[in-house]
């Protein structure tokens, strides 16, 4: 069984977001890392082709400058090879752009058995790229997976749902997109830290997919205004004495909600 | 342009329109008289209450029979849009179901989407969405470029439900085209997990619990809290990708939407991608160690403290009233 694990490479989200003054984007210029929500993809791909027995996870990503760091943590993790779409001329594209960039470098993989996304990135979180993704390679897809397994050929997940959650079956091949916690990402060991480092990442463009770059102007979309949102003030803080949590009750009880 | 034609994907449970679904057709009805909410599913027991809301007419699938609606919806989209029916703008929910069909439709269409929006105006030519960022501090406005149909996303509770008393919504049939291999998933069983206790997104009082609580068993005294304050228990994304509880307890960008009167943070820091969730509460209550978390920074009390010996004296001295 073949897996296709589709991963984002983002700036540090413990770090402070900015926007590209000129660009009014996401500043993504600065080291990036692994999404963590892609580390769930890629421990699932890995148990899949276990379970199956055979076959193999490859990685695709699109990031600008030719960074790879986050692709090594997968590839670290066990995933075997790996395609990056890096394309100046892809700079600005939207979520759609997105989608048909990283469904022409799945085909270019020669398809897969399954393909697996999160359900968003921790950066961009649009959140419609997997879906968009299944639609322009015309497969059928389970969004918000919590639970896969495969079973006689076919997938089965329970599918996050407002009330709870769905048992979906579905024909291969499929795309997916799993939540946070599906499963346990393992850590990489360091041999396959070592290993990562000759595993081969192809570096291709929008061009050598036979996709037309959008970027700016094919965005159908382009930010007009930035603008600080009205601050929330702080109100009281005070240091717990052993008693403070009867600041909590007199100030419930003001709002008359005990 | 002008908006001439505005579209609403509806959802129901229970019977009856969701909350989501009133929002947007409230919103729909004040950018057009021509409101149109498109639903997987029957109409029949709904079209007065979409009415009621704005909606002139109703395009309804009927059953899906265990199709996701994602594909289905859209596909039925898709269809009208070809026969003639062309909105200037289509407005979906941000939620599990609204996020498939607006990506599949996205497609379909050739057209871009914005998501995670707050608020959308037509201003002369342009149609402008605004979309919070950075956990909710900074805003962007963002117009669409070429022509509609539009479709963008918002985050629940963007928009009050009010209803305008407009007579039942005309129930027009949508048909589901042949999907063909995209048609390939089907639900099999659906499982409602039973809460007890008041939903997340429409409590008055939320309690949530983050890192802060140490270990998994610690998150019982938010429970127990929530409890005591006819509130709901929520959690950040730290504890439920830990597995601690639910993803159904999230609150957050990732998770849910809170605006509570009251919202006491325990053990959480106020990572952006929580603070997006829940900083629209009335009013917000801090409980942390570290007192540089960012949470006091939007907090109406805060506390500096250890949770495990705060919280078990509140919920004594709640207990004794």
């Amino acid at each position: 069984m073949n897996v296709i694990v589709c991963v984002k490479q983002i700036p540090d989200p413990a770090l402070p977001g900015a926007l590209d003054g000129a660009t009014n984007t996401l500043k993504r210029d600065g080291k990036l890392i692994l999404d963590d929500s892609d580390a769930y993809g890629v421990e699932m791909a890995l148990q899949l082709v276990d379970a199956a027995g055979g076959g193999e996870v490859s990685i695709i990503s699109m990031a600008p400058n030719g960074e790879t760091a986050g692709m090594r943590t997968a590839l670290a993790m066990g995933a075997a090879k790996g395609i990056l779409v890096s394309d100046p001329a892809l700079q600005g594209s939207d979520a759609l752009t997105t989608a048909k960039v990283l469904a022409a470098a799945a085909q270019r993989l020669g398809g897969a058995d399954l393909i697996i996304a999160a359900t968003e990135s921790s950066d961009g979180y649009t959140g419609t790229v997997p879906e968009q993704m299944a639609e322009v390679l015309g497969l059928p897809s389970v969004t918000f997976a919590k639970k896969v397994k495969i079973d006689g050929g076919v997938l089965k997940a329970d599918r996050q749902t407002e009330e709870g959650y769905d048992e979906v079956e579905c024909a291969l091949p499929a795309l997916i997109s799993v939540t946070a916690g599906v499963v346990e990402p393992r850590y990489p060991s360091f041999k396959g830290i070592m290993a990562a480092k000759s595993k081969p990442v192809e570096e291709v463009t929008a061009s050598d997919l036979g996709v037309t770059p959008a970027g700016w102007a094919g965005a159908g979309q382009k930010v007009m205004l930035v603008a600080q949102a009205e601050a929330r003030q702080a109100g009281e803080i005070v240091e717990d004495d052993g008693e403070s949590f009867g600041k909590i009750v007199a100030f419930l009880e003001n709002l008359k909600v005990i | 342009m002008a908006i001439n034609s505005v579209w609403v994907f509806a959802q129901v449970t229970n019977g009856a329109a969701t909350t989501g679904t009133l929002e947007l057709l409230t919103k729909a009805r004040s950018l057009s008289p021509n409101v149109t909410a498109v639903l997987g599913g029957d109409a029949s027991g709904v079209a007065a209450q979409l009415g009621e809301f704005g909606a002139t007419k109703v395009y309804a699938t009927g059953d899906l029979a265990g199709k996701l609606p994602g594909v289905a919806v859209a596909g039925a989209m898709k269809a009208i849009i070809d026969g003639g029916d062309k909105p200037d703008l289509i407005l979906f929910p941000q939620n599990y179901e609204g996020r498939d069909v607006l990506a599949r439709l996205s497609v379909k269409l050739n057209k871009s989407v914005l998501t995670n929006s707050i608020d959308v105006a037509v201003d002369g030519d342009s149609v402008n969405a605004t979309t919070p960022i950075f956990g909710g501090n900074t805003l962007v406005t963002t117009t669409f470029t070429g022509e509609g149909p539009y479709l963008v996303a918002f985050r629940p509770k963007s928009f009050a439900a009010e209803a305008s008393g407009g007579a039942p919504a005309a129930i027009a049939a949508a048909s589901v085209p042949d999907l063909g291999a995209t048609g390939g998933a089907k639900v099999t069983a659906v499982h409602v997990e039973e809460s007890t206790g008041p939903k997340l997104d429409e409590a008055n009082i939320v309690v949530s619990g983050g890192r802060g609580l140490g270990e998994a068993d610690k998150y019982a005294m938010i429970e127990e809290l929530a409890k005591l304050l006819k509130g709901a228990p929520g959690a950040s994304r730290a504890i439920v990708d830990a597995g601690w509880v639910p993803y159904s307890y999230q609150v957050g960008q990732t998770g849910k939407v809170v605006k509570p009167s009251v919202y006491i943070a325990a053990g959480i820091s106020g990572a952006t991608q929580h603070m997006v969730g829940m900083k629209g509460a009335k009013n917000i209550i801090a409980i942390n160690k570290d007192k540089e978390a960012p949470i006091f920074g939007i907090a109406d009390l805060g506390i500096v403290g250890d949770v495990h010996k705060v919280l078990p004296k509140l919920i004594e001295a709640l207990k004794g009233r």
